[in-house]
């Protein structure tokens, strides 16, 4: 049996197939990228051919223009292209809209490139899809037995618990403009919220795109628009994203009680370094559990571990004689980044 | 114990009282009893426990899970009783959740042994946020910020009654309270409030203001020194001897001298102080007495403790609330003078006849105890003693504060209406380190004292002008050439050993921006050194 390390290795701009000469997720331009989801660190602009789902091609093209790469081929889940003896195909990874593994086959090998993934049901996006594979390349952003979050209608509850508690204050959601803001959005919806939910420029855009593919969020409005008074937002809802909703920003709102919705609220610390009030543990990755039962369910022959909190995940792995190895990838973000 | 775990859990991220307020408030209605009595007496201290030590929470946990991942977990998160509400591995086919009232009810009654084996099927049937609230209770550490004052304002909130009420009842009743909700839900009549050795609601000055002492005749004045201790009230009622602060917390356990030398019958109101044979020592040392759960010896005998009286509520059994001010201060010079107790004196009225010569009095307190004085305290020799803070029949009248100019030099990010300012500031003083340079020496921190308009001025600064960042906290450029100076406002200074400074200032405030003043002209230390008594 061939090394997996020549179907897939990490090199200076990220992981490459020699033998497909493209890159996956590159993290500076490249000739040929696969791209797992449109999140800044995974997805950027300047390649000269980008393969990604038709949902992540919109956002790129959304966030940096018509123009972002030489040119594009969109790939359905379940569709495969092949090109001198490698086949490449997505399947859904549940983090974000259009968001996928990459599964790259060749010489008879099978790995899997997950990207960032979810175990648990997203509104607005497909959900996770295991594939069998050789290797299985994961993150670990949470990959500490402390992130086991809970229930995204619990967290939601606890928001409009406050929102009816606290009708003279605006809470302010801190929310990644992709992915998060409109996930927060619509799980409000699903838990019946109808109230006009007002928004940062930033995300409005985004927001347009996941409706145009379907993802219904309800009645949203500019959080900016002009002649509004303090007292309009009192008693409601604002998403923002989190750096806007710490600063000047949000200035413009009723006394305004900070709500961050971020899997890294799982921990008090985080919380109260960033002077929130409510945490929301709502997060875009997998957990500790999410993490470690898609290894016991897919149980791949090796597990590679891209970037995040690999040792305790490696330490896992040995407890369990799963072959694995931390890749210790970088430039993609850990910490205060799109998690 | 969700609602419970929900209620500390918010409690916790919520920086102000107004929030927390309404948090108590809405916990108290939603609640049922006795659930919510358990909760009221958990958060006020009534409730501590100690039925688990951290290292058997250690040992319970690395039994169900390898040491190396819990040691990574710990080490990333840093509280040990957090770590294991985070990674405790739940046995599936756990019980229901307990009530915080089972949890009380099984310690109450359990051995030592039998709660550590409850301990782990609690933990199995609750998520993180109950863990942590249980194990939070049994280690005894709920810190969450809230006073025995602010629950019985929530009380107060939750029934539609004034505070005073709540003070005058408080202390016969006992956990879970379910006669005090009872009442402030209108389902039964006013608890009794005749406790012996109960609390009874104190009265309260306003700040006078310069305009009000052309309307004040001095005539209907008394003036005695406004002591610089705490306020409390000393009662010895049918054998229950009790000190009470002046929200009513039972503060006898730290003061056990005191008690000792209460052997009147009757409810003193007076100032905690540290009495050195008749001679008053500083703020400073009655602070190593204050906060503390018990007293030993050396301390005792390092920081005597004393009361100096100013009022009487209860004379023997007879109840002197009603009475004028002269009244009571006759009956209370005659009283103290039975009482003949080292440890309690008479605190002395000042004669006066005009506003000017009090005002020069107090601009020029005598040698004595009457320069630790914080200012005077006016008093109408009509007015009966009235729980709350009436207007009009007793006044305080603060000595100027003190003033020092400081330069500005970290700035923190407040909350709520302030999220968006950053509107803490620490601000420090010059001092000549090891080479001989003038460096700032951090010496206090204020988050008022300034206009809205100012705010926005100094959030400019600071964002302009910021050097570094930690978290919520930016450091602002400070040189002798350049920075921003405040002047401080602050009413005593003590030596302080956790400060690098080694003083700590009270009550600072920013009384004024100096923007023309340059940082190197900003005080030194020794100029605040010298201020220290």
């Amino acid at each position: 049996m061939p090394k997996p390390e020549s179907v897939l290795c990490p090199s200076p701009a990220g992981l490459y197939c020699p033998p497909g000469d493209f890159h996956i997720d590159p993290t500076r331009p490249v000739a040929r990228a696969v791209v797992t989801h449109g999140h800044a660190d995974h997805a950027r602009a300047g390649h000269g051919t980008v393969v990604a789902t038709p949902e992540t091609l919109a956002i790129m093209a959304a966030r940096y223009g018509e123009d972002f790469a030489g040119s594009t081929e969109a790939l359905r889940y379940g569709e495969t292209l092949t090109r001198d003896g490698v086949e490449v195909s997505f399947a859904p990874a549940g983090h974000i809209l259009g968001s996928a593994q990459a599964v790259v086959r060749a010489k008879g090998l099978t790995v899997v490139v997950s990207g960032d993934y979810k175990r648990r049901r997203d509104p607005t996006c497909a959900p996770f899809e295991p594939v069998a594979c050789d290797v299985f390349v994961t993150e670990a952003t949470f990959g500490i037995p402390v992130f086991n979050f809970p229930h995204d209608e619990d967290e939601i509850a606890r928001l409009l618990k406050s929102v009816a508690q606290f009708d003279e204050r605006t809470h302010l959601v801190g929310a990644y403009s992709l992915g998060k803001a409109q996930r927060v959005i619509a799980l409000l919806r699903k838990a019946g919220y109808g109230e006009t939910i007002y928004i940062h420029g930033a995300i409005e855009s985004l927001n347009a795109l996941y409706e145009r593919f379907g993802i219904a969020l309800g009645p949203t409005a500019p959080a900016t628009a002009e002649k509004t008074k303090k007292s309009d937002f009192a008693g409601r809802i604002v998403v923002a994203p989190p750096a806007s909703a710490d600063d000047r920003w949000s200035r413009r709102f009723a006394d305004p009680l900070s709500c961050f919705a971020s899997g890294w609220m799982r921990v008090r610390a985080r919380a109260r370094q960033r002077q929130v009030e409510l945490p929301l543990v709502i997060s875009d990755h997998a957990d500790w559990n999410e993490l470690t039962s898609t290894l016991e369910e897919i149980r791949p022959g090796e597990v590679w571990i891209t970037h995040g909190n690999e040792d305790a995940l490696l330490r896992w792995c040995a407890l369990k004689g799963q072959p694995a190895r931390a890749l210790s990838l970088v430039g993609y973000d850990q910490d205060e980044g799109e998690s | 114990m969700r609602a419970f775990a929900n209620l500390l859990d918010r409690l916790a991220f919520t920086p102000q009282r107004n929030g927390k307020l309404t948090l108590l408030r809405d916990f108290m209605r939603d609640t049922s009893d006795p659930e919510r009595g358990w909760a009221l007496a958990a958060l006020t201290g009534e409730l501590v426990f100690d039925a688990a030590k951290p290292a058997f929470i250690r040992k319970a946990v690395e039994a169900r899970m390898d040491a190396e991942l819990f040691a990574l977990s710990y080490d990333y998160v840093g509280d040990l009783a957090e770590t294991v509400a985070l990674v405790w591995p739940a046995k599936p086919g756990a019980n229901r959740e307990p009530d915080l009232s089972e949890v009380v009810e099984a310690l109450r009654s359990a051995s030592r042994a039998q709660v550590q084996k409850l301990l782990e099927g609690w933990l199995d049937a609750l998520d993180a946020d109950g863990r942590w609230a249980l194990l939070k209770l049994l280690t005894g550490g709920l810190r969450v910020g809230v006073s025995a004052r602010l629950a019985k304002q929530a009380l107060a909130a939750m029934g539609g009654v004034a505070i005073e009420e709540i003070e005058e009842v408080w202390h016969g009743q006992h956990p879970p309270y379910e006669d005090l909700f009872a009442w402030l839900e209108k389902r039964s009549d006013k608890p009794s409030a005749d406790t012996p050795g109960r609390f009874r609601p104190v009265m309260l000055a306003q700040a006078i203001e310069a305009a009000d002492f052309a309307r004040l005749d001095a005539a209907d004045f008394a003036a005695e020194w406004k002591w610089d201790g705490i306020r409390v009230q000393a009662v010895n009622e049918r054998g229950h001897r009790r000190l009470f602060s002046r929200t009513g917390d039972d503060i006898g356990t730290s003061f056990p001298d005191v008690l000792d030398f209460l052997s009147f019958e009757g409810v003193i109101d007076g100032e905690l102080l540290v009495l050195d044979a008749g001679r008053l020592r500083s703020f400073g040392d009655l602070q190593q007495r204050l906060n503390r759960k018990t007293a030993d010896a050396k301390l005792l005998a390092k920081y005597p403790a004393g009361i100096r009286a100013y009022d009487l509520l209860l004379d023997g059994e007879e109840d002197l609330r009603g009475f004028t001010f002269r009244e009571r201060r006759a009956r209370l010079e005659a009283f103290i003078g039975r009482a003949n107790s080292p440890r309690i004196d008479l605190s002395p009225l000042q004669p006066f006849s005009s506003w000017e010569e009090l005002g020069e009095l107090r601009a020029h307190p005598p040698d004595g105890d009457a320069l630790l004085a914080e200012g005077l305290m006016l008093k109408r020799w009509d007015s009966v003693y009235e729980a709350g803070r009436p207007k009009g029949p007793w006044f305080k009248w603060k000595r100027d504060p003190h003033l020092i100019d400081a330069v500005l030099m970290y700035a923190q990010r407040g909350h709520g209406k302030r999220s968006g300012f950053y509107s803490d500031y620490t601000f420090g003083v010059w001092r000549e380190d090891a080479n001989g340079e003038r460096q700032l020496t951090p010496v206090g921190k204020a988050y008022f004292g300034f206009t809205d308009e100012e705010l926005k001025q100094i959030d400019k600064f600071v964002r302009d002008n910021t050097i570094e960042r930690y978290g919520p906290v930016r450091v602002v450029k400070a040189t002798r050439d350049f920075g921003l100076v405040f002047e401080v406002a602050f009413e005593g200074l003590q030596r302080s050993t956790r400060h690098k400074s080694g003083v700590a200032m009270r009550f600072p405030r920013i009384s004024r921006l100096r923007w023309d003043k340059p940082a190197r002209d900003a005080d030194e230390l020794a100029t605040l050194e010298r201020m220290l008594d």
